[in-house]
């Protein structure tokens, strides 16, 4: 009881065990039942993978966190989803401050038709910041933690169009960790980069959850396994299983999750 | 076997056919043009610019009149562009999709298609009469400027859809607001397109007499207009009223005044075109 009671003032001044966490959540595409009610808690400073067939839910899942799915036509949702324990759709939120603390890196690299450095500085600028030295050394530090700013340094003017498919998914990742958000969302990352660029953004995610939370989709199981804590099975819009990735890799409890994994259907 | 020749065959002709008729085109076109060349380029000089209408054609110049179509063009696009480009980030971004956006889609697409003298007589009420601006270059320039409106609207419509989902996906992403992703992404983004669709649009309006005539513009007016608020005349109308002078040498002075409209639209069209290029490469 009083170890409990300390962890929560632990929680409060540095960090929640659950950073995330999803009450009884439905969602619905119209009448479409996507969602068909999951609860869960995800950890903080910890990478979560989320797996299952294509069409289950997992990006409309994984999009709640940071309300991407607000301007979707016909959604609709029920439950709560909390971040810090505070729901996050509540009327009051200011969805624009969420989604600097949330991050999210999409399926398909997305820089903007700008330059690296305009990219870089962009979720920055439009906080109202002008102080050209800070953001500077801002894009400079972003650019480093992806471990692309030895490439691209001389280039900073050039267009962000003109990088390969995997630095470009760099630039994106280091453009979200310029507004420096607690939490980062990523999408199948890195289901349209080759092999190589693939390593070296895993490698990264491996860094990134000392200081973030990360909660990732792949349809790759491997990569599942070797970069994330725990993994969630989703399937046709519920969580089937949630465990730590090498119980739930080497010994599921449910049939359905053993099936998929090994390859038997999906 | 004899299907294939029999194809073969229509295709052949259809080929020739096509070809014909693009010719035919082309032909018009150059003959309309090269009669018009005859006719008027002798009498262009720096003069027939700069000179003030006469009765006299050989003393006659286009002045008041050209200085009269840039009047119309500034003003419009001052009026029309604000307009169409702020309806345009409403209905693509901001409206719901629904019942009434649909429709004012379908109305906004068939006013692109109404008769211009139409606009004339709606400008002639509501600008002329109830805003008590008389027959003035500014009443002329918000009657063109409805006109275009639609054609502003659709093409800046098509040029902000063209710039991909995931750019504004990113920009919400990154906490900005719906009006930031618009002015630091969107309208960045398209503004070729846009510009391309003004343009065109305005190049429309550069050639439009009817409803202009309804308003009120003169046939003749001795001055350049010097405020929104004179009377004035334009190229178009300028051409009119000299064609139909009975005296031979005003007729070489309508295909002069011609050529300085085409070459207007002309160089406008170039412009939209170049443009086009530009943008298409930067978004590719
Ligand atoms: N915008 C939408 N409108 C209607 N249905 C949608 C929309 N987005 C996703 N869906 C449906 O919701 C289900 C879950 O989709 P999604 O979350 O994209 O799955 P996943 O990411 O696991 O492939 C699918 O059946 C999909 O067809
Ligand atoms: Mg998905």
């Amino acid at each position: 009881m009083t170890q409990q009671v300390n962890e929560n003032i632990v929680d409060k001044s540095i960090k929640r065990v659950h950073k995330l966490e999803a009450r009884g959540v439905k969602v619905f595409y119209d009448n479409f039942e996507a969602i068909k009610g999951i609860d869960m808690q995800i950890k903080a400073n910890k990478v979560t993978a989320f797996i299952g067939p294509s069409g289950c839910g997992k990006s409309t899942f994984l999009r709640l966190f940071d309300r991407m799915n607000d301007y979707v036509d016909g959604f609709r949702m029920e439950g709560e989803i909390l971040i810090d324990g505070e729901n996050i759709y509540k009327k009051k939120v200011n969805v624009e401050q969420l989604r600097k603390q949330v991050g999210m890196v999409f399926q398909k690299p997305n820089p903007f038709p700008k330059s690296i450095y305009e990219n870089v500085a962009y979720g920055l600028k439009i906080q109202g910041i002008k102080d050209k030295k800070f953001l500077k050394e801002k894009v400079e530090e972003s650019l480093k933690q992806v471990a692309l700013w030895d490439e691209v340094k001389d280039d900073l003017n050039k267009s962000a169009m003109a990088l390969s498919g995997g630095q470009q998914q760099r630039l994106c990742i280091a453009r979200t960790l310029a507004v420096e958000p607690s939490i980062i969302l990523m999408d199948e990352p890195t289901s349209a980069l080759d092999p190589l660029s693939t390593a070296k953004i895993e490698e990264l995610i491996y860094e990134l959850k000392q200081k973030y939370t990360i909660v990732i989709v792949t349809h790759n199981m491997q990569q599942a396994g070797r970069i994330s804590d725990y993994t969630a099975f989703f399937y046709l819009g519920e969580l089937i299983e949630y465990d730590k990735s090498k119980k739930l890799f080497t010994n599921p409890e449910k049939q359905q999750t053993e099936n998929y994994i090994t390859g038997r259907f999906g | 076997m004899n299907n294939i020749k029999a194809n073969r065959l229509k295709d052949q002709i259809f080929k020739y056919w096509g070809i014909a008729c693009t010719l035919l085109g082309l032909v018009l076109l150059a003959i309309f043009i090269g009669s018009i060349l005859i006719d008027g380029l002798q009498r262009i000089d720096w003069d027939f610019i700069t000179s003030l209408p006469s009765r006299k054609a050989e003393r006659a110049g286009i002045y008041t009149a050209l200085m009269g179509s840039v009047w119309v063009l500034v003003l419009t696009t001052l009026i029309a562009l604000p307009l169409g480009i702020a309806a345009a980030i409403y209905l693509e971004e901001y409206a719901k999709k629904g019942r009434l956006s649909s429709l004012l889609e379908v109305n906004i697409s068939n006013l692109a298609g109404v008769p211009s003298i139409i606009y004339g007589l709606l400008g002639l009420e509501i600008f002329v009469r109830v805003a008590e601006m008389g027959s003035s270059v500014l009443a002329g320039s918000f009657t063109l400027a409805l006109l275009i409106l639609p054609i502003v609207i659709v093409s800046t419509r098509e040029a902000i859809k063209a710039v991909p989902q995931s750019v504004r996906d990113a920009s919400f992403a990154l906490g900005a607001s719906k009006w930031q992703t618009v002015a630091r992404q969107l309208l960045p983004a398209s503004f070729g397109g846009i510009l391309t669709g003004v343009i065109l649009a305005l190049s429309r309006a550069v050639g439009e007499t009817a409803p202009l005539i309804v308003i009120g513009a003169l046939t003749y007016v001795p001055f350049a207009p010097e405020s929104p608020m004179d009377e004035f005349s334009v190229l178009p109308i300028q051409i009119f009223n000299w064609i139909s002078r009975p005296q031979e040498g005003f007729e070489v002075n309508a295909a002069a005044a011609i050529i300085i409209l085409l070459l207007i639209t002309f160089l406008m069209n170039g412009i939209a075109v170049f443009f086009r290029n530009k943008w298409q490469k930067k978004l590719g």
